[in-house]
């Protein structure tokens, strides 16, 4: 039977936030790029929260915008409400969260994608990955035509035979009804991919007509917005917000859902799925925190220009009388009228151990993925991942050598080493406590971390580069200038410090030393130093952290520096770890598995101890000496 | 345990007995100035960093003002060293107590504790061993990480480790607790923690405090040779005991609670220390009860350095000796023929056809052959047949160290606090506690922060 047959550089496999990226980042790079959606009209949906951001995912927008990527951008354009969380504590987990009006932000989305040279939007569905000797060689659709690829990356999300559930009721579709990807899984499995099956859910979506807020408390956004990317002028954020709401459920919410427990799917075996624990249901943090009598619930829009209010806090698979009874039970929503139900969502992954930390498969040369299809959950960790397989999709089609974000140098890289180094059961949720070297990866020196690599990828223009060099010069330049800059115990300044709630001197010391006490502030010591030049809000933000915080930041700087050098000792595709025999068992079996590219990435498998660490090194190192003599 | 470490190193490294000469090794960048700072040489000597490398040292090693020993110490620069690194030996006079004592003075100045088999890793890595051997670098390293790690828990008192475990998830709660409140903020606040958290740390302090003056006075760690008594009922293993230890015999079984704990006792003999635990005689046997008493002595002769197997010469071997016999095989065993005073039914020929280990006639009614098993036991030991080596003491140093080292940190913790730091600053050093009480457990932190934050907090969406 003759089918259409067409020839891109790089196929993508869904278009959500892991898609999008990874189109654009292919298509900015110069390559043919075919990217597949099941719907044109759900590019860069946004089916749970109506937000982007959040606690350390806020560093992942930050860091996908250093490195050239998307999100960042449009969410600036688009949201309704922004806040900077954790202000009160340390600069490293402060964190950008945006209310998206997410009709606009798909919108938007979409917008670029449309715009992009080299870029086509096709809806159809994947069925089938084709492969040649080991090689990917493209994606046939479930129409039959063939698209040939030099790349190909899914990003499927949560539409692989996806289900959706609450009460007795289940349709197999994706969310917010949108058609499920059937046939993929297959083709998958067929290619000896190792596929799970996770869970996730969301709440339902209320009229807001039909809420009373005189019940609820008001929360607003912040005065000043910083926006989310380094390219957005800060004087274009400051618009207009809208407010979100907080209420609580009580013991008779929790009463009506103890009461009806046994018509939960969850509890009655009709989910088989694995559930994110950091996300619980309503019903979960009933029954697992049984002592608590209340728990938040937030109001929050889902844009400017509908009525319908998403509610935070009360994801449910319970029935839809069950839903209807339990939310009303809450202040405020006692006569709301429910838009769309909650209901919780299964839908396969893979097994992400399968991936090399450029996320590209070890197995078949060529298929990269991101997203949810990695076992991951969230928007900001799908375009993370998206940008990091968009970028390696390139690479590898342009004979380019692939990037790897390690975990000294971004979220991006906590995130990815995770995933496919560690066992995962539940859908991944970035988390500030996963990054150990937290102090150096902060929001605000994105920047300074990743967009050197943007620029040597070629997602960063010339300009933008030139503009983070002087940066950094200027930032080094005021530094070194407090450094050197010495007061003494003048009256002035005795005087100044007294009024900050600070001790006086007793010596001479430098402006930097003085900036070190928690208590003071850069723009404190202005009347006692006369000399400073006028600089911009960043970069003396940038100066007082450095100055501030040097002594933690020294002592992670060094951690670093071991952890660098394991992380530098590449392990050889082809090492044969039967031959190295006093490894452990466990250690053989876990390392064959995980097939770790360094003595690093090593390190972190469960089950591979210090000791079979000094063995691998030990033999590396013979190993090599040993080619070297022969050679 | 990190590789690629190049900080300073030491350990013992002669075998731990209480005669000859005993050797401190100091290696890497530091390893001089850390050995200037506690040797003391003669009126006209100069410093030892102004000193030829390949000299040896006559002088004093003194903490602060008391002379802890007389010694020769030898100055090797890299890369003419063992592990190719700047290299001192402190040669002194022999003596646990004073090979002890100088170790942690060295530790005490800058050097930390050698990991398991790390000397050696040094040495090949800096091309020190030949490539033929790496094979055996690589067994070396880890039987060494295996017998360190058995050895870190099973010299642990119960009592202790479990305190040390109580204290560490305090910590890992409260790590879970700020974590939490970092990832959810409008959900789980932190308004008057610090305060609270400073009394739990001062807690934390001082029940470091308390673990760490133990340490000194030899009440959280056991020291000395792993020694198994096995024999049939009735062959005289507690009267040979008694003759063996002498006046020197100490029960240390104060400690409740395990039954380990409460089997042992310690003797010396010739200033080896040997940790005695006697076997429940041991007997075929078919009765379920019983059964697991033999069971269990197996895995103790199993985990042992040394066993000693006493043998009734004036009865004649049966099946219950046959069954002893065939899991001594792989041990390091002496067989004490108990009873030469009687007519012998049994000699050493007949034993050693079965199992070929060395014989011993002794007498415990007559304190006979005594001085030929203390004369066996030091040989065995000088000879390093028994396997008890400076890895035992040395996992002591590090598990005394890890606990110096989660103070500090508990210290830090505090500091922060009381300097008005914000809250992530303090799980910073918490964790880097946790870590530290770990490694004195032989456990490592993995996934255990994010099951704690999960399992005990409320999140939100």
């Amino acid at each position: 039977m003759p089918f259409l047959e067409e020839y891109v550089d790089v196929a993508v496999v869904g278009a959500g936030h892991a898609g999008c990226e990874a189109s654009l980042a292919c298509a900015r790079l110069g390559l043919e790029t075919a990217v597949f959606t099941v719907s044109v009209d759900s590019i860069a949906l946004m089916p749970c929260n109506p937000n982007i951001g959040g606690s350390s995912k806020g560093h992942l927008v930050r860091e996908v915008d250093a490195l050239g990527g998307e999100m960042g951008k449009v969410i600036d354009r688009t949201f309704i409400q922004s806040k900077m969380l954790n202000v009160s504590k340390g600069p490293a987990v402060h964190s950008l969260r945006a209310q998206a009006d997410k009709a606009e932000y798909s919108r938007a989305m979409r917008q670029v994608l449309e715009n992009t040279d080299h870029l086509q939007i096709v809806q159809a569905e994947v069925s089938e990955i084709l492969t040649e000797e080991g090689h990917v060689s493209g994606v046939r659709l479930y129409s039959g035509a063939v698209y040939h690829a030099k790349a190909v990356i899914l990003c499927t999300g949560t539409y692989l035979r996806a289900r959706c559930i609450y009460g007795d009721v289940s349709n197999y579709t994706g969310p917010n009804g949108l058609q499920a990807a059937n046939h993929l899984t297959d083709s998958l499995k067929s290619l000896g991919i190792e596929i799970y099956r996770f869970k996730t859910g969301t709440p339902a979506r209320i009229d807001g007509r039909t809420i009373d807020y005189s019940k609820m408390e008001e929360q607003f956004g912040d005065s000043r917005v910083i926006p989310f990317s380094f390219t957005t002028d800060p004087e274009s954020v400051q618009i207009d917000q809208v407010s979100c709401w907080l209420t609580y459920t009580n013991e008779k919410t929790h009463e009506i859902i103890r009461a009806n427990l046994d018509r939960s799917p969850l509890y009655s075996g009709v989910i088989e799925g694995t559930g994110p624990r950091y996300c619980p249901s309503i019903e979960d943090k009933v029954v697992r925190f049984s002592d608590k009598n209340r728990h938040q619930v937030f109001i929050e829009p889902e844009g400017r220009y509908t009525t319908e209010m998403y509610v935070g806090g009360m994801s449910s698979s319970l029935p839809e009388d069950v839903q209807h009874a339990m939310y009303h039970s809450v202040p405020g929503l006692e006569h709301a009228k429910i838009v769309r139900n909650a209901y919780a969502i299964e839908y396969d992954c893979i097994n992400p151990q399968q991936l090399y930390p450029t996320l590209e498969f070890k197995n078949i040369k060529g298929l990269f993925s991101g997203g949810q299809f990695n076992g991951s959950s969230g928007y900001e960790e799908a375009a993370a991942q998206g940008l990091i397989a968009g970028i390696n999709a390139a690479m590898e089609v342009l004979g380019r050598d692939q990037i790897v974000i390690d975990r000294s140098q971004g979220y991006i890289g906590v995130l990815i080493d995770d995933l496919v180094t560690k066992e995962n059961h539940e859908p991944y949720r970035m988390m500030t406590s996963r990054s150990e070297y937290r102090l150096l990866l902060r929001q605000d020196n994105a920047d300074q971390r990743l967009t050197p690599i943007g620029y040597q990828v070629g997602l960063i223009s010339e300009e933008r580069y030139q503009a983070l060099k002087e940066k950094i010069r200027r930032i080094d330049e005021e530094k070194n200038r407090l450094e050197s800059r010495m007061v003494g115990a003048s009256r002035e300044v005795q005087e100044l410090l007294t009024a900050c709630g600070s001790t006086p001197l007793k010596t001479a010391v430098s402006l930097a030393e003085i900036l070190k006490r928690p208590e003071i502030h850069y723009k404190d010591l202005a009347p006692i130093d006369p000399s400073r030049p006028e600089l911009p809000q960043d970069i003396i933000e940038q100066v007082e952290i450095d100055i501030k915080y040097d002594g933690y930041i020294k002592r992670q700087m060094k951690q670093v520096e071991q952890f660098k050098k394991l992380e530098g000792r590449r392990i050889p595709e082809d090492l044969d770890y039967d031959q190295i025999k006093s490894l452990r068992i466990e250690a053989v079996q876990k390392l064959k598995l995980c097939k770790p590219i360094s003595l690093g990435q090593a390190s972190r498998i469960s089950g591979v101890s210090p000791a079979d660490i000094s063995v691998l090194l030990v033999y590396l190192e013979q190993r090599q000496t040993k080619k070297h003599v022969d050679e | 345990m990190e590789l690629y470490k190049n900080d300073t190193i030491a350990a013992i490294s002669t075998a731990m007995t209480g005669s000859g000469i005993g050797i401190i090794r100091i290696s890497g960048e530091k390893s001089v100035s850390i050995a200037e700072k506690i040797f003391h040489p003669g009126k006209k000597g100069k410093k030892l960093s102004e000193q030829a490398a390949y000299t040896a040292h006559y002088g004093m090693i003194k903490d602060g003002e008391e002379i802890i020993d007389e010694v020769l110490v030898l100055l090797m620069k890299k890369p003419h060293s063992y592990t190719a690194e700047d290299t001192v030996e402190i040669h002194c006079h022999g003596g646990v107590y004073v090979m002890k004592r100088i170790l942690d003075l060295v530790i005490r100045n800058g050097a930390r504790p050698a990991d398991p088999g790390e000397f050696t890793k040094r040495a090949f890595l800096n091309g020190r061993i030949d490539l033929s051997q790496a094979e055996a670098v690589m067994d070396v390293i880890q039987a060494k990480n295996e017998y360190a790690l058995k050895s870190s828990v099973s010299q642990l008192k119960g009592s202790v480790m479990k305190k040390i475990r109580a204290l560490r998830e305090q910590v890992l709660y409260e790590i879970a607790y700020i974590e939490s409140a970092l990832d959810d903020p409008e959900h789980i606040s932190l308004e008057g923690y610090p305060q609270k958290l400073c009394v739990k740390v001062d807690n934390f302090l001082k029940e470091s405090e308390e673990l760490l003056t133990g340490a000194e006075e030899g009440r959280v760690l056991r020291e000395g040779i792993r020694t198994v008594i096995v024999g049939k009922p009735n062959v005289g293993k507690s009267s040979l005991l008694n003759v063996l230890a002498g006046d020197e015999r100490a029960i240390v079984t104060e400690i409740a609670g395990t039954t380990r704990d409460a089997l042992e006792e310690q003797i010396r003999i010739r200033g080896l220390t040997l940790n005695l635990v006697d076997t429940a005689g041991i007997r075929e046997t078919e009765d379920v009860v019983e059964r697991i008493g033999v069971d269990r002595a197996k895995n103790m002769v199993n985990e042992a350095d040394l066993v000693l197997y006493v043998v009734d010469s004036s009865s004649v071997l049966d099946e219950n000796d046959e069954e002893i016999i065939s899991f001594l095989k792989d041990q390091n065993v002496i067989v004490l023929l108990n009873k030469s005073d009687l007519p012998s039914a049994v000699n050493s020929e007949m034993i050693q056809e079965r199992l070929s280990k060395p014989v011993i006639s002794v007498s415990a009614r007559e304190e006979t052959g005594i001085e030929e098993f203390a004369d066996l036991l030091e040989k065995m030991f000088l000879e390093g047949r028994v396997s008890f080596n400076d890895e035992v003491y040395l996992t002591n140093v590090r598990q005394k160290n890890a606990m110096e080292e989660a103070k500090r940190s508990f210290e830090r913790v505090k500091e922060s606090i009381e300097a008005g730091m914000p809250e992530d600053f303090f799980s910073i050093d918490l964790m880097a506690a946790y870590d530290s009480l770990g490694q004195i457990l032989g456990e490592s932190v993995g996934e255990d922060l994010v099951n704690e934050i999960f399992s005990k907090f409320c999140m939100g969406k």
